[in-house]
């Protein structure tokens, strides 16, 4: 159990005290559960008419179509938002002060304006200077802009924790900076820093849903349009919980696959692919959260993290 | 500078809001966090179960979903009227309430159960080792994530512009419905941009210094 630190081996009184609240537990979980169990029927949001809607094979291929939306836009954008990632990092880590201080000032102003912001100025702003821009690509520049940023902090992150002697040696053998980057410090900051990676990717599915704020047609903007359906006494709630259940699902398979891949990693560290396998002999042991390697900067990395890994 | 000195009374209203959803919201999130937070570490195996549910089932919700269940879906049941902007508040607290849980379980879980033992050892009373030894180790590891997820609130509030609370991101729909207002929709939202990164700015600067300040040296 992770929780020693704060526990004894429980003896008689604390058995007896746990169980207690146990049962409370139960009780006011049972509580909330019942109470909204009840208000549902009382106001009529059990009723056949409600679900009825989602008897339809029509509704459904509106929902398939909603999802290919949804996931058109995470697809692009979590691919773009890596590539924009690794430049970023790569960028600020320059030893050019012309390359290093705009790159940062870059992505520090993107970390700090919100997504949805973003996406507004692409939809709403960019007509009043003169262009159009179609709501799918104000919402994946939105995403790759924001997300990009955030990955390159992570990346850099995992390539400052790396012990010195790594760089050093890279060079000592003669490599040159962009085989050290490329063949040692890369591979290696990829895999301490997977799980945030992941992590990140699950925000940017998250936050595709952002999208119908800007009318792009993705499965939250269709579940609106199905809460209106005067037809069907507006399910308003029942739309909520099928596309909710949707996107738990899908972000679920997502951590999943996190989860799958680090233990891969860890199980056999040449499993890293075929160039990096000097490098991951060496691998230093993952980050974990509050581990002093990620202090000095890496903070908001290190919630992700947190997030991450159960 | 029309955008904004044109408009000021809505520019007042919108950061007003904005700062009350972002205090709200952290209200909500921190206390029902701390109390989620616990039953995810506590030794009672039902809670922890309950809270894991809770933690995960929120989390791979997008907020926006969250915001929708609240401000479109509570109506439906019946119960007293709430204004969309105390509906809004107790989505987005429901929400950041997850990730407070699990920045306090990772802070407590970074303090060695050597330490703990050691406190035992020395016959230190189960109180003593909680307020002298563990958990002033696990706040000083919380605050810096737990200023990340603070900054993440404050950006997030933006969401709620989407279920009609008059906050900075909702600006543009408001000054340009009123037709007579000065400003385009592109001057709006750079100015809501800028509002944001220089809040966000001070929030990290006072995240850097907190940190500098209780770094754990281990």
């Amino acid at each position: 159990m992770s929780t020693s630190v704060l526990y004894d081996v429980p003896g008689p009184k604390a058995i007896l005290r746990n169980r207690v609240l146990a049962v409370a537990t139960i009780v006011v979980v049972a509580a909330i559960i019942g109470f909204l169990g009840y208000r549902f029927a009382l106001s009529g949001q059990f009723s056949p008419t409600k679900w009825g809607l989602f008897t339809y094979a029509t509704v459904w291929s509106q929902i398939f179509a909603a999802l290919g939306k949804t996931l058109a836009a995470f697809g692009l954008a979590a691919i773009l938002s890596l590539v924009a990632g690794f430049a970023l990092a790569i960028g600020r880590l320059s030893d050019h002060a012309w390359v290093r201080v705009p790159t940062t000032a870059v992505t520090e102003l993107f970390r700090a304006v919100p997504v949805l912001v973003m996406m507004m100025l692409l939809y709403y702003g960019l007509p009043s200077v003169g262009m159009r821009m179609d709501p799918y690509w104000a919402v994946v520049i939105a995403l790759v802009v924001y997300n990009g940023s955030v990955l390159a902090e992570a990346l850099r992150a995992g390539i400052e924790s790396l012990p010195r002697g790594q760089k050093e040696a890279g060079y000592a053998i003669g490599l040159r900076k962009s085989g050290v980057m490329r063949l040692i410090l890369l591979p290696q900051a990829v895999r301490v820093m997977l799980p945030v990676i992941i992590a990140q990717l699950v925000v940017t599915m998250k936050d595709t849903a952002l999208g119908f704020i800007i009318t792009y047609p993705e499965l939250l903007y269709l579940a609106k349009q199905l809460s209106s359906n005067a037809q069907f006494q507006q399910p308003i709630l029942q739309s909520a919980f099928v596309i909710g259940g949707i996107y738990i699902v899908m972000c679920l398979i997502l951590s999943g696959i996190a989860r799958l891949l680090e233990q891969r990693l860890h199980r056999n560290p040449r499993a890293h692919g075929g160039r990096g396998d000097d490098a991951a002999n060496t691998g230093p042991a993952p980050v974990e959260p509050g581990d002093p390697r990620l202090h000095p900067e890496g903070t908001v990395t290190e919630v992700i993290s947190v997030q991450g890994r159960e | 500078m029309d955008v904004i000195f044109g408009n000021l009374d809505l520019w007042g209203t919108a950061i007003k809001n904005t700062l009350i959803v972002f205090a709200g919201g952290g209200a909500i999130a921190l206390i029902l966090g701390i109390v989620v937070g616990a039953m995810r570490v506590s030794p009672v195996p039902i809670a922890r179960g309950v809270g894991t549910a809770y933690v995960n089932i929120i989390r791979n919700t997008p907020l926006t979903l969250v915001f929708f269940f609240f401000v479109l879906g509570y109506p439906a049941l019946g119960l007293p009227r709430l204004s969309s902007l105390v509906l809004g508040i107790i989505a987005i607290g429901i929400y950041t309430a997850t990730y407070v849980a699990e920045v306090l379980r990772a802070g407590i879980n970074t303090v060695p159960v050597g330490q703990a033992e050691a406190a035992r050892a020395i016959g230190l009373p189960f109180g003593q080792v909680m307020s002298l030894v563990v958990l002033p180790q696990a706040f000083r590891s919380v605050v810096p994530p737990m200023m990340s997820v603070f900054i993440a609130l404050l950006k997030n509030t933006t969401i709620a512009a989407g279920f009609s609370v008059s906050e900075l991101a909702a600006l543009r729909a408001t000054i340009n419905d009123s037709g007579d207002r000065p400003g385009s929709p592109m001057e709006v939202l750079l100015c809501v941009a800028l509002v944001f990164v220089v809040l966000v700015l001070l929030l990290s600067a006072l995240q850097h210094r907190l940190e500098k300040k209780w770094r754990i040296v281990r």
